[in-house]
């Protein structure tokens, strides 16, 4: 196979896979914690919010992380400010904030021109990752997979029932900021891979395939992390092969899967549910 | 022998609207507390606030002799059961070993002694066999079990529970009610926010009879009088004339 060989020929192309296979390791976690939260257009939210911050890094001459999870957090925060002390409502606040966010990148991209592509920020262009960028990712995929190792308990507890994590003392907003520090981590590094607009698919499309094969959230977490490396994969092969947009392979392939787990799952498939239902009306039938 | 609740004058409102005013509550340990009241009378509201889930306007509340803060790791909260998302991936076993993570601290997970203690609260409750079932697959009665288990893996003084006898089968209820007694008789004191007033008379050993203010706290023989209860629910029940029920 040429994806092969091209693999083994070219170092930008391992570049590229080493890259979206641990962006889609750290999306598939992260993003367990984000739909159990039922946070999804958080997700979004923090992934288009980035961009005004991506764009300030490269005029100042800084890596894009910086910039970008300082604008992330500043709207995040700005979300809950709003919701938290007026009568509007979290999902009308982060669509607000979001796109007041995003327009505002749209804005300084054009008016400091950068060199940077807009196109390649909002879509990804895998195949053109720096090592730097690889490093970043390696690196923020460290920093999110031991967080989530090291507050695991704290994570499940206030995913689950934040009411009982208060009592017994969590600081459940503290730890609501940080999960967005991630989040917004999480999306820096995708950035190259899917780019802004379709992280968010990464965040939950994997995440939801793994919530429909399992009942636990750590076998969850596992498993939705090798659907986003899958996915990864099989994006990347489509994308280098057919030469079409990394982002955009990659998460059909995420849907794909999401499809088959969809239908197809044990417990919680379609299909599953289907037969189920027709055995209890044959069972109640003979009674 | 120190109280276990002593709620001094405390007043909680709601965008400027008053939910409870000027409560006053000294309790004994190794008592059940129930709190009833008509609908809105603020019994939710007062338990937030002892647990400090809302904050108070004024007046002082103090927890087995000390402030919440201190003494955080004593008390154990059931909240209201549909409070939960029972979709959520998680365990029987699991949503009981919960009650463990408070006295773990940051960093520690939970050890073998830990999950053999949350299983010995799971066969408390009667549940150990549904130990690897998703909380969801249980019927209301057993869910509601499930989390007094992780209460009583908590190893609290002081429990709360929110209204636990709602949509429930009546052999859970029994059975809570047994368990919560127990606890009673080991010197723990429970307080339960309650709604059916049928059976306050058998389940608790005090009651609190709330109406935004407090309208009588003692014995359920004193509480339970219809003079007592006509001046709580006099709202009420001058719906129900207006009606033409009675």
């Amino acid at each position: 196979m040429a994806f092969i060989e091209g693999i083994m020929q070219y170092d930008f192309l391992q570049k590229a896979l080493l890259t979206s296979v641990m962006v889609g390791i750290i999306c598939g976690a992260i993003g367990c914690f984000i739909i159990l939260r039922g946070m999804a257009l958080m997700g979004d939210a923090i992934s288009h919010a980035v961009l005004p911050g991506v764009a300030i890094s490269y005029a100042l001459g800084i890596n894009f992380f910086f910039g970008a999870v300082f604008t992330g957090v500043l709207t995040a925060m700005a979300i809950g400010f709003v919701s938290q002390n007026s009568r509007i409502k979290q999902d009308t606040s982060i669509g607000i904030m979001f796109t007041a966010a995003f327009a505002m990148g749209v804005i300084l991209i054009t008016v400091l021109e950068s060199s940077t592509d807009l196109y390649h920020i909002l879509f990804g262009n895998v195949l053109a990752v720096r090592p730097s960028d690889m490093w970043i990712t390696l690196v923020i995929g460290l920093v999110v997979l031991g967080s989530i190792y090291l507050f695991y308990k704290e994570l499940l507890v206030t995913s689950f029932d934040s009411v009982m994590a208060s009592v017994y003392g969590l600081p459940v907003r503290l730890i609501h900021y940080f999960l967005m520090a991630l989040l917004t981590m999480v999306t820096v590094a995708s950035l190259q891979t899917v780019g802004i607009v379709l992280v968010v698919a990464m965040l939950i499309t994997p995440a939801a395939t793994a919530y429909l094969l399992t009942d636990r959230l750590s076998t969850m977490v596992f498993l939705a992390s090798t659907i986003g490396a899958v996915s990864a994969v099989i994006g990347l092969y489509f994308s280098y092969t057919y030469n079409l947009a990394s982002g955009a392979t990659i998460v059909l392939a995420a849907t794909a899967l999401f499809i088959i787990a969809f239908v197809f799952s044990p417990k919680h498939g379609l299909l599953w549910k289907k037969i189920n239902s027709k055995k209890k009306q044959s069972e109640l039938a003979k009674l | 022998m120190t109280h276990a609740l002593k709620i001094e004058n405390v007043t909680v409102s709601y965008h400027g609207r008053s939910a409870i005013e000027a409560i006053d509550l000294t309790l004994g340990k190794g008592n059940i507390l129930g709190i009833i009241g008509p609908n809105g009378a603020g019994k939710s509201t007062l338990l937030k606030a002892i647990l400090n889930l809302i904050s108070v306007d004024s007046g002082s509340i103090n927890i087995l002799g000390g402030s919440l803060k201190e003494n955080r790791n004593r008390i154990a909260y059931v909240p209201q059961r549909n409070q939960y998302d029972w979709d959520f991936p998680i365990h029987v076993m699991d949503a009981v070993l919960i009650g463990t993570y408070p006295s773990l601290g940051i960093f520690k997970r939970p050890k073998k002694s830990d999950k053999a203690w949350a299983l010995e609260c799971l066969e408390k409750v009667g549940l150990a066999q549904y130990a690897n079932r998703q909380i969801g697959e249980l019927s209301g009665g057993q869910q509601q079990r499930v989390f007094l288990a992780r209460a009583l893996a908590q190893k609290a003084d002081l429990f709360f529970l929110d209204e636990p006898f709602v949509g429930i089968d009546i052999a859970s209820e029994e059975m809570i009610v047994k368990l919560l007694k127990d606890l009673r008789d080991e010197g723990k004191t429970v307080v339960v926010v309650h709604h059916d007033l049928s059976k306050a008379k058998e389940y608790f050993d005090e009651l609190l009879l709330l109406n935004k203010q407090l309208v009588q706290f003692g014995r359920p023989a004193e509480v339970l009088r219809p003079e007592v209860m006509r001046k709580a629910y006099e709202s009420e029940l001058a719906f129900l004339f207006e009606a033409g029920v009675s």
